[in-house]
């Protein structure tokens, strides 16, 4: 039966290390956790497992509220080493082809999005969720404008969110350690310079201020190897992209560091409406002083 | 305007209220006036009250009144905090002791209206949170939710525990011209004001008590009564029901009612790091341990409760609370995710939220608001703009609500494009002229004058259904013809004095019945106590240097007293390593100077507050206060010293005065204790190391860094000497200076902690080091012998000091090592 299913597929192994160390000791910590890759038509996880060191004190399960698995995690003996280890094999299948042309107009697809004193369809509600903004992605006419190039009156969307994965692209240069999650957006956008969470953040952004629906997705790109010589940025680490609300189709995802559309090179884990819905490790601890962060993802082809 | 030989029978009262009272009231055709009839009559309900405040001369009453009114207020502290600031810059409460009054009729449409409301919103909230079928219908737009900042995904699917999402309800209400009372904003988050409202009727209660007795004032405490009883409820049979207030702090603008509201209500008054969540489970960090609590009346807004799962950088929230809420744990008053509601863009569409959850009409109507994010709509508004009033839709924008009609040239064209640029983030509300009422004007000519007013309305969820607090806070415009009402511009409050014909639910019967019931000691929050061990300190630090560096001032004759003395300062950090004694007060460069632990001094008086006289905060913000304002001139610094020992000496005075003499109170104690034990050892330790130990010039410096040269002076008949003076300041048991005293008094103290929290003593070295007399004599001759036996006996009282060192570590590892580390939250 499972040979059915994955007929075809590209099969990967992921291993995604964090690794904490305190200068003192944490004396309490809560921990939640995104790092189970949620379902869907083009993926399949076929093992998953999570260690954690030291010994949890209580470990949990849950659903958020956009439907990605969140695992809890609970310490209260003191530790100055807190190691997370996330592993899975995942099976990806091809997406079919969306013509950019086939969607709809970029104003239509926002118009339809609106109130207009009826119920929208199921899937536009679903969409609303992602159009406001939050927390990390403000709207502004600044993103309005820097976008204004790749929004032409009656273009179809998903062409526009090409054209503007491909400004992004060639906008901002890729610099990891320059930015931080709290870096504000217009300015990644002046210094142009940032990673992945950036460069998503800010597709994100330009979408949102013209009314239109985008996601936030987080997971895992496919590493360069030696007889894969075409590598993607990104790999080592966890990895962002954007996923945008192109009716009639549907979401459809984009990748603006690397600027192309997912296929079989990205394994999703989590999406929300930015990165601090489903931050891969997020916690609160008590204690712990100074600490020093390595994160370590290894992504690998399993040969079929 | 007021007629006068009028012979019509209902308008007879009138005759009787003494001339130019209400001179200066002037009825304006454009508002609903409160207390005059359209004819300019007094409405027959007002009668009584204008009446009793004529009766006498009526300036003598309004000045008696607002005399008192100021009394009450100062001597009960009630502040308002205009802006954060940790010098005390709150402001009185203002407060106009003419209460509002409102018939029992006009007060029936707005208890059901409001109580009508209240049930609504909360049948909003389960669907927003819950299946949002009104999302689906078109009933509501999905912007006005997911647009939102306070709109909390994780809340989603959320029940919350005890019931309702409004435990208690606000709604901000305003009389129209035709009468009518309108719906101006609802306050579903953490609304505020009902503790000054009760403060208010407390003070009014005094300055008015006849003409409350007279006309039937309906009691507003048993509603308190009722929240309290509530909050509780969910709690079952053999738990220790435990609840709380969740406050940011002292800086936030409305703490004293969260103070005030948690002495009233009998809860604990805490702070987010005074709870930890365990388990999916609460607790309030205690001096006696975890407790559990059950409930949570928060002050804090939505996406500040829980770094975890909502703000990352707030520091104000309890990390693991919103679990704890998923899991049923605990009960928030008013639910996580409530504050979605307020926006003015909501108004609009209510009545169809009514119809189609509750199958009823609104009894009180909103003030008529456009949400410009329908196409229709917002052509309305700008064709209309001069007659509204634009809003934000959402609390995180930036923008200033604006009369349309003020808006001219560039900046009206950059709100228009605003408006079409984004327009589902803008509301428009029609402009409401706000009814008048008189109050007594607090400056120039005394008399009654009109002002602008609007009131908020409490409703609480209880199990019979909502209850509405027969009262209420009533806000006053700062002027006539100005129709914004806000605290934070300086506006003022009233009572509302809602009327009754019915006996028993008038005042009469239950006066002076009393709500208060105090938190059990036990669930002092340990943060607390931790500030109050610190405080003592401090307090002792500041008086234990301030009398070193006097004492040194003064021997400034004496060139080789001099330089030791000020050797000695340095090496305790009074005097900076390169400072002078003149300076060495204000020396801002030195971490260790008494204007730095003056300032740690009023920090930790800051933190606790809620436990301290209103005597002792005056004291504090005095010495701070004095101690700024003062320059570093030479001949000002003895004065400066002498006036801060008995400010401090006046602190220690009221803590043991006016104090509950609970735990807190208790390790404020030993905090004093140890700090005197540790400086007093250090110094002479200091002393016994030096060359010139034993001159009498130097022991006399010493004893009166000491303060006890006279206590020497009756004790003993020898001029000052070595042997008597440590005789005196190590062995004396009956001395409060010597350290066998203090030894002995933490001792003491310590048991009692220990036997009160039912735990083990902390230990600490319990034996008092001896010294025989032989020993004394040895010390006090010349030559290398004495010498030696000296650097003995430095040592020996330099162990007390560490000792007292160490115990002030075991205490906070024992007591507050869980509140005393920082939290971080950290994403990858």
């Amino acid at each position: 039966m499972n040979d059915r299913s994955t007929r075809g597929a590209t099969r990967y192994q992921v291993r995604h290390e964090t690794a904490y160390r305190y200068g003192a000791d944490v004396v309490h910590s809560h921990q939640l956790l995104h790092l189970v890759p949620r379902p869907s038509a083009f993926q399949q996880c076929l093992e998953h497992e999570i260690t954690v060191s030291p010994a949890s004190f209580r470990r949990r399960n849950e659903i958020d509220a956009f439907g990605n698995l969140v695992t809890r995690v609970e310490f209260e003996h003191p530790h100055r080493e807190l190691i997370v280890t996330s592993r899975m094999e995942i099976d990806l299948h091809g997406r079919p082809t969306i013509l950019a042309a086939d969607t709809l107009t970029w104003e239509r697809a926002a118009a339809d999005l609106g109130y207009r004193g009826s119920g929208p369809p199921r899937e536009a509600l679903e969409a609303c969720r992602f159009r406001h903004e939050s927390p990390y992605v403000r709207i502004k006419r600044l993103f309005t404008e820097y976008a204004a190039e790749c929004f032409p009156r009656g273009r179809p969307i998903l062409a526009c969110a090409e054209a503007l994965m491909t400004k992004l692209h060639r906008d901002i240069r890729y610099a990891p350690g320059e930015t931080t999650i709290s870096t504000p957006l217009p300015e990644v956008l002046k210094n142009r310079r940032g990673v992945c969470q950036d460069f998503a953040h800010l597709m994100i952004a330009c979408l949102r201020s013209r009314g239109l629906a985008a996601r936030y997705v987080s997971g895992y790109v496919r590493q360069t190897t030696g007889d894969d010589a075409e590598g993607l940025v990104g790999a080592g680490a966890s990895h962002a992209w954007v996923s945008v609300y192109a009716p009639p189709h549907g979401w459809v995802e984009l990748d603006p560091t690397n600027d192309t559309y997912v296929g079989t090179d990205h394994i999703s884990v989590a999406w929300g409406r930015d990165f601090g819905d489903v931050s891969p490790l997020r916690g609160v601890i008590l204690g712990g002083g100074s600490h020093a962060l390595s994160v370590a993802v290894t992504v690998q082809r399993l040969a079929r | 305007m007021i007629p006068s030989g009028d012979t019509d029978e209902a308008k007879a009262p009138q005759a009787s209220l003494a001339p130019g009272a209400l001179a200066a009231y002037v009825a304006d055709p454009d508002r609903f006036d409160e207390l005059l009839e359209t004819d300019e009559s007094v409405r027959p309900h007002w009668r009584p009250l204008i009446q009793q405040l004529t009766r006498d001369d009526p300036r003598t009453v309004a000045r008696k009144g607002l005399q008192l009114t100021r009394r009450l207020i100062a001597e009960n502290g009630v502040t308002y905090n205009v802006y954060a600031d940790p010098q005390g810059t709150d402001r009185p409460w203002a407060l106009d002791p003419v209460p509002l009054l409102l018939t029992r009729h006009e007060w029936h449409t707005i208890e059901a209206g409001v109580a009508q409301r209240a049930r609504l919103l909360d049948a909003l909230l389960a669907d927003l949170y819950g299946p949002q079928r009104l999302l689906a219908e078109g009933i509501v737009p999905c912007e006005l939710a997911f647009g939102h900042p306070n709109f909390l995904w994780p809340c989603h699917g959320l029940v919350p525990r005890g019931g309702p999402w409004l435990h208690v309800y606000a709604a901000d209400l305003a009389r129209a011209p035709d009468g009518r009372w309108w719906v101006l904003a609802d306050r579903t988050q953490a609304p505020s004001g009902a503790g000054y409202a009760l403060e208010n009727r407390e003070i009014v209660e005094q300055v008015l008590p006849d003409a409350m007795r007279e006309l039937g004032v309906r009691r507003i405490s048993g509603f308190f009564g009722e929240l309290r009883e509530q909050l509780l409820s969910h709690v079952k049979d053999g738990d220790h029901p435990l609840a709380v207030i969740l406050t940011p702090g002292p800086f936030n603008e409305t703490y004293f009612e969260h103070a005030y509201l948690a002495r009233q209500l009998g809860l604990t008054l805490v702070e987010g790091s005074d709870l930890t969540v365990r388990e999916d489970t609460v607790y309030l960090k205690t001096l006696a341990g975890l407790k559990r609590v059950h409930t949570i009346l928060r002050r804090l807004d939505d996406d500040y409760c829980d770094p975890l799962e909502l703000r990352g950088d707030s520091a104000l929230g309890v990390p693991g609370l919103l679990g704890a809420v998923r899991a049923g744990r605990v009960a928030l008053a008013n639910a996580l995710g409530t504050g979605v509601l307020e926006s003015a863009a909501w108004l609009g569409f209510l009545p169809g939220v009514a119809e189609r959850l509750l199958g009823e009409s609104l009894i009180l109507p909103s003030v008529a608001t456009w949400w410009c994010g329908e196409r229709p709509a917002l052509d309305y508004v700008l064709a209309h703009l001069d007659d509204l009033v634009i809003k934000p839709a959402y609390p995180n924008q930036r923008f200033e609500p604006v009369f349309g009609r003020a808006l001219q040239g560039e900046v009206r064209a950059r709100v228009i494009q605003r408006l079409k640029a984004r327009p589902y983030a803008y509301v428009a509300q029609e402009r409401v002229a706000l009814s008048q009422a008189p109050v007594w004007r607090p400056h120039g000519v005394l008399g009654f004058a009109a002002r602008a007013v609007s009131i908020r309305t409490y409703a609480i969820a209880t199990a019979t259904g909502r209850r509405v607090m027969p009262g209420g806070l009533a806000r006053v415009a700062t002027d006539t013809a100005v129709d914004v009402v806000s605290t934070q511009r300086g506006g003022g409050s009233k009572d509302i004095w809602v009327l009754s014909t019915d006996a028993d639910e008038s005042t009469s019967a239950q006066t002076g019945r009393s709500l208060r019931s105090s938190p059990r000691h036990h669930d002092i929050p340990s943060r607390l106590v931790e500030n109050l061990y610190w405080l003592g300190r401090y307090t002792v630090r500041c008086e234990d240097k301030s009398r070193l560096l006097r004492a040194t001032l003064a021997t400034r004759a004496d060139e080789s007293v001099w330089r030791s003395a000020i050797a000695v300062c340095r090496k305790l950090g009074v005097i900076a390593a390169d400072g002078q004694p003149a300076t060495a007060l204000h020396d801002d460069r030195n971490p260790q100077s008494i204007i730095a632990d003056v300032r740690r001094l009023a920090w930790c008086a800051s933190q606790v507050r809620t436990r301290l006289s209103s005597g002792y905060w005056r004291a504090v913000s005095d010495i701070q206060r004095r101690l700024q304002e003062s320059t570093a001139v030479r001949g000002e610094v003895r004065d400066l010293l002498d006036h801060l020992l008995l400010s401090l000496a006046a602190l220690a005075g009221f803590a043991f005065d006016d104090m509950t003499q609970d735990e807190g109170w208790r390790l404020l104690r030993v905090g004093r204790r140890l700090e005197r034990l540790q400086f007093a050892a250090t110094l002479l330790a200091q002393h016994l190391a030096s060359d010139t130990a034993i001159r009498q010039e130097h022991i006399e410096w010493l004893l009166e860094a000491y303060d006890s040269v006279r206590v020497y002076r009756s004790r003993y008949v020898v001029a000052p000497r070595l042997g008597p003076m440590l005789d005196l300041l190590v062995r004396d048991a009956e001395h409060p200076r010597a350290l066998a005293f203090q030894w002995h008094a933490i001792s003491r103290d310590l048991a009692a902690v220990a036997r009160s929290l039912g735990g083990s003593e902390t230990s600490w070295a319990r034996q008092m080091p001896i010294i025989t007399d032989e020993e004394l004599a040895q010390v006090e001759s010349d030559g290398a012998e004495a010498r030696e036996a000296r650097r003995l006996m430095a040592e020996r009282v330099r162990a007390l000091s560490e000792a007292a060192a160490q115990l002030s570590d075991r205490l906070s590892l024992r007591h507050f090592s869980h509140i005393s580390l920082d939290t971080h939250t950290l994403a990858t």
